[in-house]
């Protein structure tokens, strides 16, 4: 979460004081990142330094300055929300190289370990899937910031079962010697083009 | 109390050498107003457990009490009419008739019981005014968008005194805002009383659920604990204030 760009987004709006900023800012993440409030302050500071905001009062503190986007300011928030986060790189996933690493042990059931972190997952969407239930109360940010979570955690339900499923198909062909059904209709499929 | 009651039950197709386990063992109990999800892979037996759940087919061995009554050695007739008064089935495509309009289509399983047509109409349109679908009441099923078939779907489903609600992948083909339109509207039907049994791949409409059973191979291997919060889990301050 870049709290310098969303400050900016906050300030592109108009003219703000510190604690005002600091409130919308909370608001505006939907309260699902936790936040360190000292960090909005360090932050507004630096923005002054590096010229992407400017404020009128030089000796109040950050809480009651009223702070305002430069120009310089309005490029850089631009410049950020057109640039698309590096997601070349697989992160390091942990479920991922735990799956890998309990397919390889010949004593361990790789088909319970799948289980148990379905189980845990599933659980997981249970509960933020529970936090939008009640419509009436639901923040906009808040169930976009829900809906996110719940697809992140949909996909790894879905690699969960894909797993799963491939390991399976490996161990029948690696029990019927590599003559199993599944190749087989792949090949008649193909004798149909 | 429980509407729905699987005790040990088991479907086996076939027979001899063919003889396939669709099911093995089941126990699964479905409380008033609570909703319960099956998840599982194609083939692991989910479609089989909801048939015998609505007592369209019968287990092999075991029992399927409904409100109380065992179903299994229950005559024809018996079953039928438990069908059409206590349990709603919604399936994936729908299965609206195309020549009756949305509101025919609700009232009729109400019609097929006896109700008078003009009662059973007051109380079709009645579920459709709950479900935020009075102004569809009189479109055709061609009429109306996948979302709203759906919902129509629904609320024939659960209309009169319906307290069993069995689906099938019930938003199989919606995108996922309809997908959601259509698991809210079966947690309001189970907060109005109805126990609702939903069968799905889709981690997303389970996690709707209040509890969720994995079936693996005809076997129920797992279920999520309701009352757990997993850890890790960042808590909304205003969901919680308790906690804050």
């Amino acid at each position: 979460m870049s709290i310098r760009h969303s400050l900016l987004a906050l300030l592109s709006e108009g003219p703000k004081y510190g604690f005002q900023l600091r409130q919308e800012f909370e608001a505006s993440t939907g309260d699902v990142w936790p936040l360190n409030v000292g960090q909005v302050y360090t932050t507004l500071d630096r923005l002054e330094r590096d010229g992407l905001a400017e404020s009128d009062g030089v000796d109040a503190d950050e809480r009651q300055k009223n702070f305002r986007i430069t120009q310089k300011g309005e490029e850089e928030l631009s410049r950020w929300l057109r640039t698309p986060p590096d997601l070349a790189q697989p992160p390091r996933d942990e479920l991922v190289i735990k799956i890998l690493v309990a397919s390889g042990l010949p004593d361990v059931d790789v088909y319970d370990i799948i289980q148990v972190h379905r189980r845990y997952v599933v659980q997981l969407m249970q509960q933020w899937t529970h936090l939008k239930e009640d419509e009436s109360h639901l923040d906009l940010a808040f169930a976009l910031a829900i809906d996110a979570e719940l697809f992140r955690l949909d996909s790894v339900v879905r690699w969960l079962d894909a797993a799963d499923g491939r390991l399976r198909r490996a161990a029948h062909e690696a029990s019927t010697g590599g003559d199993a059904e599944y190749p087989r209709i792949r090949l008649r499929m193909g004798a149909h083009r | 109390m429980s509407i729905l009651e699987l005790v040990n039950v088991s479907k086996v197709y076939g027979e001899g050498a063919t003889e396939v386990d669709a099911i093995s063992h089941i126990d699964l109990a479905v409380e008033r107003g609570s909703l319960v999800a099956i998840m599982g892979p194609s083939g692991s037996g989910k479609s089989t457990l909801l048939t015998i759940a609505g007592s369209l087919e019968m287990p092999t061995t075991g029992d399927v009490i409904i409100n109380g009554k065992n179903v299994v050695g229950m005559s024809r007739d018996d079953k039928a009419r438990l069908r059409r008064r206590t349990i709603g089935y919604v399936f994936q495509d729908f299965n609206l008739l195309a020549g009756l309009t949305a509101v025919e289509n609700v009232s009729l399983p109400l019609e097929l019981d006896g109700i008078a047509m003009k009662k059973a109409r007051t109380q079709g349109l009645s579920v459709l005014e709950e479900l935020g679908l009075l102004d569809r009441a009189e479109r055709f099923p061609d009429e109306l968008s996948g979302g709203e078939r759906q919902r129509v779907a629904i609320a024939r489903a659960i209309v009169g005194e319906r307290s069993l609600l069995l689906a099938d992948e019930p938003s199989g083909a919606l995108d996922s805002a309809n997908g959601e339109a259509v698991m809210r509207m079966i947690l309001s039907a189970c907060h109005g009383g109805v126990a609702a049994l939903v069968v799905t791949h889709d981690a997303k409409l389970a996690s709707w659920a209040d509890r969720v059973v994995f079936l693996r191979d005809g076997k129920a291997v797992d279920e999520t604990l309701p009352h757990e919060t997993p850890e890790g889990i960042l808590v909304h301050e205003a969901a919680h204030p308790s906690e804050s």
